[in-house]
């Protein structure tokens, strides 16, 4: 039997708020969603699991009004709920936080939140309402910081106040969490504790298991776009939560490498200004990774780990001998000479920067290809290889679309992001530098996918992982360094490393060999500064 | 409140038929202004789609068909790539201007030697040389300075048409022209002239050159690497740049080409259907080129039946003028709503329009 959400005896409704019976949604080759049913509770925070592809994000946006059913319908509070558009949806009390935040960089917060309203108030008025809202609620945010100094959990909490000044019943937060640090998860959970007491209804969709099961009361189960049951996430292990997500057993990934070989690629006293309008400057980078190993980079995202890695990809050009490959200087080499020589990257954002998202698959193969895997030849571009490469990674990745003609935009965020590791992988790197590899990702995705970045270092590549994810990177790194304001740490076994001084690495003690007890992991020490 | 709110992906289908609506749009809008003009709206507008190419008339006409579209279609292919790439060269006009001058002094200097097979290649060359170079400035000006090629190729059209009345009363003017402004008529001298290749067709060099643009247009977009950049650039340009597209020299590529086609087309238009340097040389072709590349959807197919369709409404507007007294302004402002009505129509397909009522203060 299903138990009563909220044991703390807040007001009790029977009617469920919301009701979805029989949805249907099919694209062009597949079925995003098949007969879905499912009904959710005032003061429920509801999760909805499902490995990638598996159609949450397709249900969340029917919820939302961004697409239409092809069949089926939503109650919502006993009514019929048919929304047209999010603005339908916005009127009947569902409001959504988005994954990619839709925010103007170059104006506060307040102007921001004004821009999202229909009506919005006076300027002054608006700021005291979101300052009551975020204190009411727990999610600390100044109105007037301009966007672009937020850091992306910030940037999440201007979207939610967003949300919350529409005083809406229902909350979709789709994989809210996989760009937010520890401890902002840890407020966001707060805040969303307190929502649910307030008797709202929060539908919640992630990957990470433990998440799920510290916070929320009930999972409905998707797979293959259909429902194949329920569970309260708090009576299952995560594995098992897993298990049923996938239908299958979990592997995990084996033993770590062998020894290390010979330096493949060295970072010497690297400084770079950051291209982007509000980006990071990289500061003094050291850093060597050798053949059969992987090298972790943890850090919290938006401290250097996009320009670091457009460092590396050739991207961004530097001095030619601040990047050697062997003895070669390569700083000056753009992505394509650089491709040549075998140094391969991933970067994060997998829509609109590792892929075109208009683009098909075979084009988006071509993307990074085209150099190594000889799809040009005389300027003319072979597209029967680019379709060969592309379809090589459907298949060894399991990356689920109807076909390489698929476009970037239409697979779901996980698949796309399988394709884009298994784009590199098998085009054979001497060097491979991947940024948060498996976000969004499925357990089992994941798993698969930190399996092949095992079986690459084995083979001999030299691979850096730049993750927000720590036990992602205490499980497959060799070393461990941590990337701060950017600044990175000297890198450290990660066999030897305790979670207590990861830790204090990822606080910013960048000289913790030197002043290991003394340094003060919540504060970066500033340029000019010794700590004692 | 008025927004717009993005409509799921409409169909191919959709985007190949809005150019007909655009079309049929801009009959019954352009039907109502005449109609307004006091004309019969039906009668004008047979004059101009119709007679062109059926009517008693349509063997004069028909050759006058090519002959509008080959610059037309010449200059657009060219614009389609930088537009695709969001480079927005909009100055084609001073590039046809500038390659007409280049292509006709080039010409001029030889008269009057009889060598076609020496002049007349080299003045093809110079033709694009010229074009090419006036559109390297503002793209020069972009990768340097990062000044907007929007403003700065437009403004150049303006200079280029100084530059063109001067060449017309200065240094080009024809010795034997007893004064008048304007060159020799390039056409009375063979190894110059760009003449009709088969008698009464319409077709000669320039045309040739419009078709294999296309040719050569579709091909460099569907399979070679520097039309995938293109299109790469275009669609995302962050990709493009991870992919190691140099976005400068993307625009100096799609700048230099579209410049080199326009000169082309200047010049083949100076040697040819023009005859002669002179200050009303320009008719503004590479202006309604851009109608002509939207049109067609920015694809070299489309272009082509952009061009011919353009060319019907500038040839049957001057029949419509001759025949019916319609005034200019008024075949320009039909051409105009062509575009308007495209872009209106892709508006629409794309977004849906909602009217909130203030329902809250
Ligand atoms: N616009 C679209 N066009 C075609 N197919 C689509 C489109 N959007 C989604 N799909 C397909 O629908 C299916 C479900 O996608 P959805 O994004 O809902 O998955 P998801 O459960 O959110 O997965 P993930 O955890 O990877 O984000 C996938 O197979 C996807 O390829
Ligand atoms: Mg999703």
């Amino acid at each position: 039997m299903r138990r009563d959400p909220g044991s703390d005896g807040a007001e009790r409704v029977s009617t469920p708020l919301l009701e979805v019976q029989g949805l249907r949604k099919a694209y062009p080759g597949v079925v995003a969603n098949d007969d879905v049913s499912f009904s959710a509770r005032r003061g429920e925070v509801h999760a909805l699991l499902g490995e990638n592809g598996a159609g949450k994000s397709t249900l969340v946006k029917t919820v939302y009004g961004l697409l239409r059913p092809d069949d089926g319908r939503m109650k919502l509070d006993g009514q019929v709920y048919a929304p047209g558009s999010p603005h339908d949806a916005r009127q009947a009390g569902v409001a959504m936080v988005f994954q990619h935040f839709s925010l103007f960089e170059a104006l506060d917060v307040a102007e921001n939140v004004a821009l999202g309203m229909e009506v919005p108030p006076p300027m002054r008025e608006l700021a005291t309402r979101i300052r009551d809202v975020s204190e009411t609620y727990g999610l600390p945010l100044d109105p007037n910081r301009v966007v672009g100094t937020l850091s992306a959990g910030e940037r999440q909490r201007v979207e939610i106040i967003r949300c919350l000044l529409q005083e809406p019943q229902v909350l979709i937060m789709d994989e809210p969490t996989s760009v937010l640090t520890p401890q902002e998860v840890a407020i966001l959970f707060e805040t969303l504790k307190r929502l649910r007491t307030e008797g709202k209804l929060i539908l919640y969709i992630s990957h990470k298991l433990e998440e799920i099961r510290a916070l929320c009361d009930w999972a409905t189960i998707l797979r293959h776009g259909k429902v194949t049951g329920s569970c309260d996430p708090r009576q299952k292990s995560a594995r098992e939560l897993a298990e049923t997500m996938v239908g299958s057993e979990l592997a995990l990934p084996a033993a770590r490498t062998q020894d290390p070989g010979k330096v493949a690629l060295s970072i010497a006293g690297l400084t770079a200004v950051s291209g982007a309008a509000f980006g990071t400057e990289l500061k003094d980078i050291f850093l060597e990774v050798r053949r059969g190993e992987i090298l972790g980079i943890g850090g919290v995202a938006g401290n250097g780990q996009d320009e670091l890695l457009a460092v590396l990809s050739g991207e961004s050009r530097s001095a030619p001998d601040s990047i050697l490959l062997g003895d070669l200087p390569i700083g000056s080499f753009g992505p394509n000479e650089r491709r040549a020589l075998g140094v391969l990257a991933a970067p994060e954002e997998r829509l609109g920067h590792a892929t075109a998202p208009d683009m098909n698959l075979i084009e988006n193969a071509a993307l990074s290809g085209r150099r190594r895997m000889r799809m040009v030849s005389r300027g003319f571009v072979n597209w029967g290889k680019a379709r060969a490469h592309a379809e090589h990674v459907i298949e060894q990745f399991d990356v689920r679309v109807p076909g390489a003609g698929s476009v970037a935009r239409s697979l779901s965020g996980g698949n796309l992001q399988k394709f884009v590791i298994g784009r590199e992988i098998l085009q054979q790197p001497d060097v491979l530098v991947v940024n948060q590899p498996t976000w969004g990702l499925d357990a089992a995705a994941a798993a698969a996918i930190r399996q092949s970045l095992l079986d690459l270092a084995s083979q001999g590549a030299a691979v850096i992982v730049i993750s927000q994810d720590l036990d992602e990177l205490m499980e497959i790194s060799t070393r461990f360094s941590a990337l701060n304001e950017g600044r990175l740490s000297k890198p450290r076994d990660t066999a030897e490393l305790t979670l207590e001084e990861i830790g204090l690495m990822l606080g910013g003690a960048h000289d913790l060999e030197i002043g290991q007890g003394s340094s003060r992991p919540d504060r970066a020490a500033e340029p000019g500064e010794t700590v004692p | 409140m008025i927004r717009l709110e993005r409509r799921p992906a409409p169909s191919r289908a959709w985007a190949w038929a809005t150019p007909l609506l655009a079309v049929l749009a801009t009959m019954v809008a352009g039907g109502l202004l005449f109609a307004f003009l006091g004309k019969d709206p039906l009668l004008v507008i047979r004059t101009i789609f119709w007679d062109p190419i059926l009517g008693e008339f349509a063997f004069y006409y028909r050759g006058q068909l090519l002959v509008k579209a080959g610059p037309l279609i010449l200059i657009a292919i060219g614009l389609s790539l930088g537009f695709r790439a969001g480079v927005w060269n909009i100055g084609a006009e001073g590039q046809y201007i500038m390659g007409a001058i280049c292509g006709a002094a080039v010409g001029l200097a030889f008269y009057p030697l009889d060598a076609r097979w020496l002049i007349f290649p080299m003045m093809v060359l110079a033709g694009g040389l010229g074009g090419c170079l006036w559109a390297m400035i503002p793209g020069i000006l972009r990768t340097r300075f990062n000044t907007n090629e929007i403003l700065v190729s437009l403004l150049l059209v303006y200079v280029a048409e100084q530059i063109l009345a001067w060449m017309a009363l200065g240094p080009l003017r024809s010795p034997d022209g007893a004064g008048f402004p304007g060159s020799r008529n390039l056409r009375h001298y063979d190894a110059a002239a760009n003449h009709e290749l088969i008698a009464g067709s319409g077709m000669h060099w320039g045309v040739v050159a419009a078709f294999i643009a296309v040719i050569l247009g579709h091909v460099l977009l569907s399979r070679h690497i520097l039309g995938f950049n293109i299109r790469l650039a275009g669609a995302s340009p962050r990709a493009a740049r991870f992919a190691g597209v140099n976005p400068g020299f993307l625009v100096l590529t799609c700048l230099g080409v579209s410049g080199a086609l326009a000169g082309f087309a200047g010049f083949f238009e100076v040697a040819g259907p023009a005859g002669q340097i002179n200050i009303d040389f320009n008719v503004g072709y590479g202006f309604t080129a851009i109608i002509v590349a939207f049109l067609g959807r920015l694809h070299p197919v489309g272009i082509l039946l952009a061009g011919f369709l353009m060319a019907l409404t500038y040839i049957g507007g001057e029949a419509a003028q001759a025949t019916l007294g319609v005034p200019a302004a008024a075949i320009q402002a039909f051409q105009g709503m062509l575009l308007f009505f495209l872009l209106a129509l892709d508006v629409t397909t794309n977004y849906r329009v909602r009217i909130d009522v203030r329902a809250r203060a």
